[in-house]
């Protein structure tokens, strides 16, 4: 927020008529977030602590905060902190799967975005619109391509019994952990690569030249200024894909359908839009939402740092 | 003579592999291959995708001629002939053409004034409209569906509830791109127009929306892409198979009945949102043209 330091130092006089003016500007928008994004919020915490009508099963909120019901979260809790009991393996399987396709992701992301933004030259143009393009197409579309391409007679077991790799065609869509975490970095990676690629490009260049003066080699140069440069970027890269990763579903329940790939994300939508115990998939969004907000508590605390070092 | 030859050889190697190290400015040998492999791997398996919608036979995985069968040739099966995936591709243009009716409007009135609004309260807007852009789409389709369920209970699932789905979460982009610009802008030129006797909604009109033009045409672009590219919010907040999505239907019929009417659906939803966005990127360029300024466009959506 340095830049509305900025702003607000070119004009002292701050013009009260004129701030009621750019708050009415505001205001639908406001109003908009408030009725449609906090508001949910607050059902979401009245749903999970409220009960099920005993017949129809139907969600019944508690919307007086002194009358809330701490049964489903019990039950999440137990669940979650027992040893082997479902919620905790399915939580520990999702941390393991977000971990993996992140780190993976990061090793074709930072490459990629270094190459283009500091080698890319006369091809710069066309390697973005090839960084760029996956944004336009669907993330099932992506993943529909896979299943073409990973199901029994697909051309990946073509490819690998041709090679030799495998004997015979493999079931690749059958509850494999490294089906859902290719889709994961398949789907995901673009989201990594491009805000790598606008802090790498503007890297200022007489850092790099700086350090090649001074006798260090190009991998020391890369290492001793360019890596730690992009500490923040990395960050921000890693929260960027892994935070929509923490609620996925969609991509174990396309390239496996097996519960043996289930994560936090299929439980939530199991109990939300399964009807049944909908006061526990509240408290499941909830103890995500908590699990998540500790996250970004501390990739607020890391960059804050990080700047107050450079002196930003 | 064969010894000395290959010390030659070796040390003049050895000579430009140590001029390849010393330049600074030399390329790299290792990154292009990974970038150029990394594009493949992204690219390839859609165009594999696409090639099979064309397909003459029912199998996905092996060509089999070419035909528009699973466009519209199939008397039941092809994308038009079946009402399940006619009307997901009509659902989808549909929530995402609301989307960016509403959204490009309201996200810019939101991104002028909490820009230039300061003091009680413009923190706090500033902080609720940015947490959208890190709520998992998850946690955000329960706390609409459970919203519109158990509370705002007016607002039907189905076209209703999604568009206002859409709407939610993508204000934030419509925010971040025009605010990125106005920041650029600075407060100046409207202080100019109002000082030459402009009202505050003239200066806007007149002064600010000109330049801001650009930055309004590439939200609406991202609007209309990440709309049509919804999935959870969608199928969350859908009230049944005549208000599902294209992403919807993929999820629905992708493991269990499979055709390559699904991948021509797929194929039209891009071919779709491809043009929407060439037609905004020409647009953007005109306007950038008509201000004479070159920056390349993939460069602004980059940064």
């Amino acid at each position: 927020m340095s830049e509305d330091a900025g702003a607000a130092a070119e004009r002292p006089v701050v013009d009260r008529r004129g701030n009621a003016f750019w708050a009415s500007l505001a205001l639908p928008g406001v109003a908009w977030l408030c009725l449609f994004f906090l508001l949910p919020f607050y059902v979401i915490l009245c749903v999970a602590f409220g009960s099920v009508h005993p017949v129809f099963l139907t969600p019944q909120p508690a919307w007086n905060p002194l009358s809330w019901d701490t049964r489903a979260f019990e039950f999440v809790l137990e669940g979650l902190f027992t040893p082997g009991a479902a919620f905790q393996v399915v939580f520990l399987r999702t941390l393991a799967y977000v971990a993996i396709a992140t780190s993976l992701s990061l090793l074709i992301a930072y490459p990629v975005a270094y190459y283009v933004a500091r080698h890319g030259g006369r091809y710069k143009g066309l390697l973005l619109a090839g960084l760029v393009a996956p944004f336009f197409i669907s993330y099932l579309m992506r993943m529909l391509a896979w299943i073409n391409l990973l199901q029994d007679d697909g051309w990946v077991n073509d490819v690998l019994v041709w090679a030799g790799v495998l004997d015979g065609p493999r079931n690749w869509l059958d509850g494999r952990a490294s089906s859902v975490i290719l889709g994961m970095v398949y789907g995901y990676v673009p989201f990594m690569i491009l805000p790598l690629y606008a802090f790498l490009d503007r890297i200022d260049g007489r850092l790099l030249e700086a350090a090649r003066d001074l006798g260090a080699s190009r991998f020391q140069t890369f290492r001793l200024v360019t890596l730690p440069l992009s500490g923040p970027a990395i960050l921000a890269a890693v929260a960027i894909i892994a935070l929509p990763m923490f609620g996925d579903y969609y991509t174990p329940d396309l390239l496996s359908q097996s519960p043996n790939t289930s994560l936090i994300g299929n439980q939530i939508s199991l109990y939300i839009r399964g009807g049944q115990q909908v006061p526990v998939g509240a408290a499941l969004v909830v103890c995500l939402m908590a699990f998540l907000a500790v996250l970004m508590a501390y990739y607020l605390v890391v960059t804050v740092r990080a700047q107050r070092r450079l002196g930003g | 003579m064969t010894s000395v030859a290959g010390a030659g050889a070796g040390s003049a190697r050895n000579g430009r592999l140590r001029e390849w190290i010393a330049n600074p400015w030399g390329k790299p040998r290792v990154l292009p291959l990974v970038t150029v492999a990394y594009l493949a791997w992204s690219i390839l398996p859609i165009l594999i995708a696409i090639r099979f919608s064309f397909n003459e036979g029912r199998s996905r995985s092996t060509a089999q001629g070419w035909s528009f069968r699973w466009y519209w040739e199939d008397p039941d099966l092809s994308v038009w002939a079946d009402p399940d995936l006619r009307t997901a591709l009509f659902q989808s243009l549909r929530l995402a053409g609301i989307a960016v009716l509403v959204t490009v409007p309201l996200g810019t009135a939101l991104a002028i004034g909490l820009t230039r609004w300061r003091g009680r309260g413009s923190g706090a807007a500033r902080a609720v409209s940015l947490a959208t852009l890190v709520t998992p789409e998850i946690v955000m389709g329960t706390a609409l569906l459970l919203v519109f369920v158990n509370l705002l209970t007016f607002v039907p699932l189905g076209t209703p509830a999604q568009a206002i789905g859409h709407i939610t979460f993508s204000l934030v982009f419509v925010l971040i791109i025009v605010r990125g610009r106005l920041l650029a802008i600075g407060p100046e030129y409207e202080e100019a127009a109002r000082d030459l006797g402009a009202s505050r909604l003239q200066a806007i009109r007149l002064a600010l929306l000109p330049m801001l033009w650009p930055a309004i045409v590439a939200s609406g672009i991202i609007v209309f892409a990440i709309s049509m590219d919804d999935f959870v919010i969608s199928q969350f907040l859908s009230s049944g198979t005549n208000t599902d999505t294209v992403p919807v239907r993929i999820y629905a019929t992708g493991r269990t009945a499979p055709t390559p009417a699904l991948n021509a659906l797929a194929t039209l939803t891009l071919a779709v949102t491809i043009a929407f966005a060439a037609l905004g990127f020409l647009l953007w360029w005109l306007l950038k043209r008509a201000r004479g300024d070159r920056e390349s466009a993939l460069e602004h959506l980059a940064h």
